[in-house]
């Protein structure tokens, strides 16, 4: 169950490995968290990230999940349920892809969209009944800026994020007053592996960063959490930028 | 059978982590006994009044009985000083129909209305703890369903009765109890009051003459710094005799009339109550207590109840809830005591007035909070920054000094703890095990800290 203060003492993430999950882990294993489920594609990576949860008191376990196989989701996901609550469910995976070869590989570009999206719609919709039949609990779920308008330079990966942004906000709606929660964290540019090859940008932030405000919005109860803050408001900006101007920026 | 079930959001009184449920109102006994038996795989615990803070009368995905639809009063022993009654009834009730006949409940808490459900579950306790005990030590015996179905007949002192005393719901619904109660000549109290101009002052004073009282209670400032560091109004009293009345209140003795002040907005803006408005009104408080006063009669609402005039008092936290903190720890455990005022009040938690009380004998409840010592208990508005931690290192304070938290206050008790501060768990936990093995009986509070 949730503290006071939202803090989990069960937590199952949804992309075992990821580095702002990871982050997200470490800091509620320093408040309350004990049970950490890591859903991941079977790797030695994934057990190690495992066994480093373990090294700071947690009883980490690992599952194979993978978000491209939305047939097994329910199954997978089911026997994690079955062994007892979960307080929160993470969903952390997602690949960028890259932007210039998805374009001239449509089957590649697919493969964003069905990790981004259909895995999520899959994933989320499974872990949404388990909460509401729990009666209590938060799916966070973190989407990112770049699906709040697509740009040119990603629109492949940003679109699959819109996509996911839009069936999480439905999702919070629907299970209002079930108990269950969904929180949406939208993450401007993070220091992670899936941005390691990438040119840093103003506002950019660091996997720490975004599980303090992850916390926080625990604590909070908040729907949508924007990491940093002021992202909002830029966001908001750019958004209503016109569209000649907006396919000119370089962003 | 048709009953009223809903599916609702359910806090504590401290508004925090709501879960889900079904709400069930039973009626009859046998209404209650079939929530019971189709609560389904998530169980059921029952709820009184809903003044628990925490998680305790909440049971996410499953089923909450709201027992205050079973509200009779069977039988007053108008010689002998008993009343049997169902668990639904609320001590504010009691008060009403048991005052004019001369009697009061034994025990009281800071409000009236607490089911008496809710009264033993949480075994709770009164300004009159250093005498008297807790709510248990008056109760002769008590009806419960458990969770085969059956009704047994619990009496005083079988290891049933220690269960449920300050067992939280967990080994089954209450459904009747036969209370024994205090004879009283009228409706008012007589009341001492003095200042005490820090912590040691205070806790001198309540040791050299709180057998001198019969109910005994210091609120205390938090917020005050440096010398005046646990600086208190104390208040002490005794049920007024009737010589010691005006000739005009003797005519109506026994008259018990609560009123109440408008509720509190619904909606309160978050950061309403910060450090200044609050150090503001500890101070105002504080400086218009007399510095020493005797024989005031008071009204029993005003001596034992002043929160319980705004209803919905909960409320002015806003949003975010709050969170009350209550330990306690033994005698001889005074720097203990005064390491957390001292770390409480440096650290300027908007704490309006706490309390702090000295406990008497412990009762037998296994889960019973009472041990004899020093307990203290304050609100903070759950949002403030860090509090999660802080509270944590109180825990470890109070843990390693032999002490504990109150569980029907508790919304955030890291579990790991619970079993030096409850040294009896083992048992409870086995009780439960043999009477309960499926689980049936379940609430958030016993999932978070694995009751
Ligand atoms: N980094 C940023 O700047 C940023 C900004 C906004 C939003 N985000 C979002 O935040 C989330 C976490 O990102 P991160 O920065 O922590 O990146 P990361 O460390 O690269 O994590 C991505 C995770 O997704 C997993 N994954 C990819 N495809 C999967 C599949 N088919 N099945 C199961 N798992 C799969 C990866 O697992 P493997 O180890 O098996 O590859 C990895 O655990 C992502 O959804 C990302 O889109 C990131």
């Amino acid at each position: 169950m949730k503290d006071a203060f939202g803090i989990p003492q069960s937590l199952l993430v949804l992309g075992g490995t990821s580095e702002i999950a990871l982050a997200t882990a470490r800091r509620l294993i320093t408040r309350r968290t004990r049970t950490v489920w890591l859903a991941g594609r079977p790797t030695p990576a994934l057990e190690e990230a495992a066994e480093q949860l373990r090294r700071l008191g947690a009883d980490a376990r690992t599952v194979a999940f993978d978000a491209l196989d939305p047939e097994s989701h329910e199954a997978v996901l089911g026997k994690v349920f079955a062994e007892g609550d979960i307080d929160m469910v993470l969903m952390a995976f997602g690949m960028l892809g890259d932007q210039a070869v998805d374009e001239k590989e449509p089957a590649l570009a697919v493969r964003v969209a069905q990790t981004n999206y259909t895995g999520a719609v899959s994933s989320g919709l499974v872990c949404a009944r388990a909460l509401q039949t729990q009666g209590h609990g938060s799916l966070v779920v973190l989407s990112s800026v770049a699906g709040e308008r697509a740009r040119r330079s990603n629109f492949i990966y940003g679109s699959s994020k819109a996509g996911l942004d839009a069936f999480a906000q439905g999702l919070g709606d629907a299970l209002y007053g079930t108990g269950a929660h969904v929180m949406v964290v939208r993450p401007g540019f993070v220091r992670t592996r899936m941005t390691a090859h990438l040119a840093e940008v103003p506002l950019s932030t660091t996997p720490e960063a975004v599980a303090a405000a992850i916390e926080l919005g625990l604590r909070r109860r908040s729907e949508t959490v924007w990491v940093p803050g002021a992202l909002r408001m830029v966001m908001s900006a750019l958004r209503h930028t016109p569209r000649a101007v907006f396919r000119r920026l370089p962003i | 059978m048709v009953m009223p079930a809903d599916t609702v959001s359910v806090t504590g009184w401290g508004r925090t982590a709501p879960t889900t449920a079904r709400l069930v109102r039973p009626r009859t006994y046998e209404e209650a006994a079939a929530a019971v038996r189709e609560c389904g795989a998530r169980g059921a615990i029952s709820r009184g009044l809903g003044r628990a803070y925490g998680d305790a009368a909440q049971n996410a995905g499953g089923a909450v009985l709201d027992m205050t639809g079973l509200d009779r009063i069977h039988a007053i022993d108008v010689d002998g000083g008993t009343v049997l009654c169902d668990a639904g009834v609320s001590l504010h009730r009691l008060m009403e129909v048991l005052l004019p006949l001369g009697w009061f409940v034994p025990v009281t808490p800071g409000t009236r209305y607490v089911t008496v459900g809710g009264a033993i579950g949480a075994d709770i306790h009164g300004k009159n703890h250093h005498g008297s005990g807790s709510f248990a030590r008056h109760v002769l015996s008590f009806e419960l369903l458990t969770a085969d179905g059956e009704i047994r007949t619990v009496a005083h002192g079988t290891p049933l009765f220690d269960a449920t005393a300050g067992g939280m719901g967990l080994t089954g619904v209450i459904l009747t109890a036969t209370v024994r109660l205090q004879p009283v000549e009228t409706a008012l109290m007589c009341v001492d009051t003095e200042r005490a101009v820090d912590l040691d002052d205070l806790m001198a004073r309540l040791t050299a003459t709180d057998h001198r009282y019969r109910y005994s209670v210091a609120w205390i400032d938090l917020l005050a710094r440096g010398a005046r560091m646990g600086r208190s109004v104390l208040t002490r009293g005794d049920h007024a005799p009737l010589d010691s009345l005006p000739p005009r209140a003797r005519r109506h003795p026994l008259a018990f009339r609560p009123s109440q002040l408008p509720a509190a907005p619904a909606f309160v803006p978050e950061g309403l109550l910060g450090r200044t408005t609050v150090g503001l009104f500890n101070e105002l408080w504080y400086r218009k207590a007399p510095r020493a006063r005797t024989g005031e009669l008071q009204r029993i609402p005003t001596f034992f109840h002043p929160l319980d005039g705004v209803p919905h008092w909960n409320r002015v936290y806003g949003r975010g809830g709050f969170v009350q903190y209550q330990f306690v720890v033994g005698h001889g455990r005074e720097e203990t005591l005064r390491r957390i005022v001292r770390r409480i009040s440096e650290r300027r938690c908007p704490s309006f007035l706490a309390v702090l009380k000295r406990f008497g004998e412990g009762d037998a409840g296994w889960l019973s909070f009472p041990v004899p010592g020093w307990t203290l208990a304050l609100d903070i508005p759950a949002n403030l920054p860090g509090l999660g931690s802080f509270l944590d290192e109180l825990d470890e304070e109070v843990a390693g000094a032999g002490g504990r938290v109150y569980l029907a206050k508790d919304a955030r008790l890291r579990p790991e703890l619970l079993d030096a501060m409850y040294p009896r768990l083992g048992t409870f936990r086995s009780l439960r095990q043999e009477l309960d093995p499926r689980g049936v009986f379940t609430s958030d509070l016993s999932r978070r800290l694995g009751l």
